[in-house]
């Protein structure tokens, strides 16, 4: 949409998920503006992935608003398609399609969404397979890859459709240990880039040199929000230095 | 007892002659079927609960009554219809093998359909996931993501019943139709000896099944080479 800078990227105002009687969201204020790098992180269950899953309506809000880019989700299929072409998503499970090559992962949606002619669609698909420094692996097929190729195959494929926003949910849980610094250099080098992301993750090395700002819930809360510095070194409530404790004791 | 080798050697060619029809009812019944079969499938998933319930009684029909009944039943029952014998059916209902066609077809259509539904349910959902998270329609999903790999998921199953429909072809020598059953049940009136007939009869269904288990795993290999490390 338009350049506004006064406006966040990302409204959600006293925002509530319900699944069934559980409330997995509890009265979530968020904004978001262009170019931000947001880290959210906090025990499992606390409501993190289900917060950016709103974002892009893979789960659908009960109360409150949702505002991306001044668009507001609601039940219009022609909104949702909207918001959902500014928001790429990466997953925890990757999510390629495994019937596909991995170029052909990253050409299908820019062909059917975007209506990007094959030629086209290939030449970006090699370009964002270079810059995640896997271009030779194009014609082989997801379970070919390390679950490390094939998350910066799945960034590269959420790039190739050219979103404003990049959600990250848990993108490195999956992955073997040695393989977690290639993930989060593609990352950082988004980061660089101005991307505007979001990300859910354990990663507090990451979180700390990359974000801009720490969202730490529980319970379906945001309990606290700070820049990293602050954020670890004096956390204000008490929930959030217990849960810093636990994951940092080692 | 005596067991008459000349007898299967003289029979087996005979009965040979039966097998471009029992070959005609399962290529004609299975195609039919499966069309069919893709319909119920669809009217299942389409989320309207009329559509889905048509289907679902259809489905209990189907496979909640024996295969020879309903070939029965189309055969003997429906032409005591005025309106069957007046109607633009009647050219393919008043054959034999056209009634057998019609109940293989619509017994085995609603196997099938449950068969795919079972692929459907096994596509991963974060596959569906991330379909949408591309912006990609209901119908793209459906059609780029859900089809290619629930078929490779209902593959093994679905070899499985056209092999049952195979056997249940023979259940079309009932109503005069002279398939390799057929024939095999005409030698032995003449020759009284059901022994080496229906023992060679048996041995033909299970070359045929062989051959159709072959051209499965060829296409199961070929929908899952996605599947595979190397290469």
């Amino acid at each position: 949409m338009t350049d506004d800078n006064s406006r966040p990227l990302i409204q959600m105002v006293k925002v509530d998920k319900f699944f069934g009687s559980f409330q997995a969201l509890r009265n979530i204020d968020l904004e978001v503006q262009k170019g931000e790098r947001i880290v959210i992180c906090g025990p499992s269950g606390s409501g993190k992935s289900t917060l950016i899953r709103c974002i892009n309506r893979l789960e659908k809000h009960n109360a409150g608003e949702i505002i991306i880019d001044g668009i507001e989700l609601t039940d219009k299929v022609e909104d949702i398609d909207a918001v959902r072409r500014e928001v790429g998503m990466v997953f925890q499970n990757f999510n390629l399609f495994p019937h596909m090559t991995i170029v052909k992962n990253l050409m299908i949606a820019q062909q059917l969404v975007r209506k990007t002619s094959k030629d086209e669609s290939r030449k970006l698909a090699m370009r964002y397979l270079e810059r995640v420094k896997i271009p030779e692996q194009a014609d082989k097929y997801p379970i070919q890859l390390s679950g490390g190729q094939q998350q910066r195959v799945a960034i590269a494929r959420a790039l190739c459709m050219e979103p404003e926003i990049i959600l990250f949910d848990e993108p490195t849980s999956a992955l073997d240990p040695e393989m977690i610094n290639e993930v989060l250099d593609v990352m950082v080098d988004l980061a660089k880039e101005g991307m505007t992301m979001i990300c859910v993750t354990h990663e507090m090395g990451f979180a700390r040199s990359v974000a801009d700002r720490i969202i730490f819930m529980d319970e379906g809360e945001i309990v606290e929000q700070a820049e990293p510095a602050a954020f670890f070194d004096n956390p204000k409530s008490e929930r959030t230095r217990a849960f810093l404790d636990q994951i940092l004791s080692h | 007892m005596s067991f008459d080798l000349n007898l299967i050697l003289d029979s087996l060619p005979k009965m040979l002659a039966g097998f471009g029809v029992t070959l005609q009812l399962l290529v004609v019944s299975g195609l039919l079927g499966l069309i069919l079969a893709i319909l119920l499938l669809l009217m299942r998933l389409s989320g309207k609960f009329y559509l889905d319930w048509v289907a679902q009684v259809y489905i209990y029909i189907f496979r909640g009554t024996p295969i020879l009944v309903q070939i029965f039943i189309i055969y003997y029952g429906l032409p005591q219809f005025e309106a069957v014998r007046d109607s633009v059916f009647w050219s393919i209902l008043r054959e034999p093998t056209g009634c057998a066609i019609l109940a293989l077809t619509l017994n085995t259509g609603a196997y099938v359909s449950e068969i795919l539904r079972g692929g459907v349910l096994g596509v991963d959902k974060g596959l569906l996931e991330a379909g949408s998270a591309l912006g990609m329609s209901a119908r793209q999903k459906f059609i780029y993501i859900t089809t290619p790999l629930a078929t490779r998921l209902a593959l093994p199953a679905y070899s499985n019943d056209v092999i049952s429909l195979l056997k249940s072809t023979a259940l079309a020598s009932t109503i005069t139709i002279t398939d390799m059953t057929g024939i095999a049940r005409t030698i032995v009136a003449d020759t009284y000896a059901p022994y080496e007939v229906f023992i060679s009869l048996a041995i033909v269904y299970m070359i045929f099944t062989f051959g159709i288990q072959k051209l499965f795993g060829v296409f199961e290999r070929y929908l899952g080479r996605y599947a595979r490390r190397e290469e």
